[in-house]
């Protein structure tokens, strides 16, 4: 009897992470390349029948005429500095320039130039090419001079080994770094939304408070059963 | 005790915020000057339940793990700083940025803050004041017989007094500019202030360094796009109610323990 109920609970509590996971979908749906975290259920009992891995197709593209919102076009990746140093991949492409000059996206990482960070002198205006390049035109000089200063880091990581961090940031395994891609391609004046799929949050939700009231009710069939059982073992006795 | 309440509620919280900027915008959407906001999201924290790639026994590995994200914040509430229409109003006073740059004015405590509101005014002493009557810096007095009042797009204020054949300059505008102006801190009265964020302000005469020119009997519009912000505001409504929505599923599931044990 207490078996069961040993069973039953640990797949409640399952269900309840599965939940909070998708809840955690929907709650970033609106935020600006996020990648949705998928949950597989293999066994509800196995503590080990539960796991997650980032969803990793494309999110929607909208335009917004800002000429530092970038999308990249198909696959691949922009290059980011996690704050821990390490390099990450993201497909958030929302970049602005900091007081330091340097290129970030709206979550605060620091894209990745060729040989790191990409530092920008004072400018007047500033494009990116579809290739990743940033040139400016320095402050003082006249509209025919044009530098190019740095470009993006794109590149084209195995995505078989891509997981995400506590930061949240996707990484390759074990430290790894992706080359630069050439074919990778940008979109300027564009931004990729979140790719999570909000009717197919809303119906994995449901079918998860589902699930989890099988398990409740399974806990309240285990308790009649040992009841009952109590019951019929006093007549006897 | 149910961990998705908790999520989702921080996804209600940022969909709110984001409607507040919406209704900002909307709101300023007739505002000389106004420039819109965006509000910026950013995944929370995860929490990693089992570490992918962990040993399952000696010889092999988890090939997938178990993240728990918690939720989703507002990081930012962003200004985007893009040309407003410019609309013409023939009063002399009146004077658009078309380009870059920030009229500089200095607040009653003493203080520089930055606009790109040109509807200017001239205050009972002749200077040259904002609607609020803030005073323009470098201070502009208009002489109190002045005939008529010239603005040049660099900036230039000359005016022509009464018995002179030529017109007297009696000071120019300044324009400043930023690093980093989506870093400027907004106060309210169309005025931003210097934040670390911003960078240092870089003073220079309209139409030379990449500073926009200044056109006389111009006023600048909002650059609210009333359309796009309608758009937003339904993803939001939406997004809010997937929200409540999975606040009220992981209710009904605490309910139906309560109810059923």
């Amino acid at each position: 009897m207490s078996e069961l109920l040993g069973t039953v609970m640990a797949g409640a509590r399952q269900v309840m992470k599965a939940q909070a996971i998708n809840a955690n979908n929907l709650a970033n749906a609106s935020t600006d390349g996020f990648r949705a975290e998928l949950v597989h259920i293999s066994s509800l009992e196995d503590i080990n029948g539960l796991s997650s891995t980032p969803d990793l197709a494309e999110g929607m593209v909208r335009t917004t005429g800002n000429p530092l919102d970038i999308s990249i076009n198909g696959e691949g990746w922009i290059a980011v500095q996690a704050p821990d140093g390490s390099e990450g991949y993201t497909r958030r492409g929302d970049l602005r320039v900091d007081a330091f000059g340097q290129i970030t996206n709206g979550a605060g990482q620091i894209v990745l130039g060729e040989g790191g960070p990409i530092a920008l002198p004072p400018f007047q205006n500033i494009e990116i090419g579809t290739d990743g390049t940033v040139s400016i035109q320095p402050q003082g000089q006249d509209i025919t001079t044009r530098v190019v200063i740095d470009r993006i880091k794109l590149a084209l990581p195995d995505e078989r080994l891509m997981g995400r961090g506590n930061d949240g940031i996707l990484r390759l395994a074990r430290g790894a770094i992706a080359d630069p891609d050439a074919t990778v391609k940008l979109q300027t004046g564009t931004l990729e939304g979140s790719n999570v799929n909000a009717v197919g949050e809303m119906l994995k939700m449901m079918d998860l408070a589902r699930q989890f009231e099988a398990q409740v009710q399974l806990m309240n069939s285990a308790e009649e059963n040992s009841s009952s059982l109590a019951s019929v073992l006093r007549m006897n006795g | 005790m149910n961990q998705s309440l908790w999520i989702a509620k921080t996804g209600l919280d940022a969909q709110q915020t984001k409607m507040s900027v919406i209704s900002n915008n909307l709101a300023n959407a007739s505002t000389t000057g106004f420039k819109r906001t965006r509000a910026v999201f950013e995944d929370l924290l995860y929490q990693n339940q089992r570490q992918v790639g962990a040993q399952s026994s000696q010889e092999t590995l988890y090939p997938t793990g178990l993240m728990i994200g918690t939720g989703v914040r507002t990081v930012a509430t962003e200004k985007l700083f893009s040309q407003g229409a410019m609309s013409q109003t023939q009063n002399p006073l009146d004077v658009g940025i078309d380009g870059k740059g920030f009229l500089q004015v200095v607040l009653p405590d003493g203080n520089i803050a930055y606009t790109r509101d040109g509807g200017l005014q001239v205050d009972s002493q002749g200077a040259l004041v904002t609607s609020s009557g803030y005073a323009i810096q470098p201070n502009i007095t208009i002489p109190s017989d002045a005939m008529s009042i010239t603005i040049g797009t660099d900036g230039t204020v000359s005016v022509r007094q009464p018995g002179q054949a030529n017109t007297t300059q009696v000071g120019s505008l300044q324009l400043v500019d930023f690093v980093n102006p989506a870093g400027l801190q907004p106060m309210g009265s169309n005025l931003y202030i210097e934040s670390s964020a911003s960078g240092a302000p870089q003073t220079g005469t309209p139409g030379v360094n990449g500073l926009g020119t200044v056109m006389q009997g111009f006023v600048e519009g909002s650059n609210v796009n009333v359309v796009e912000e309608l758009v937003s505001m339904i993803e939001t409504q939406r997004a809010y109610e997937m929200n409540s929505k999975a606040i009220a599923t992981s209710d009904q599931m605490l309910q139906f323990v309560n109810n059923n044990l």
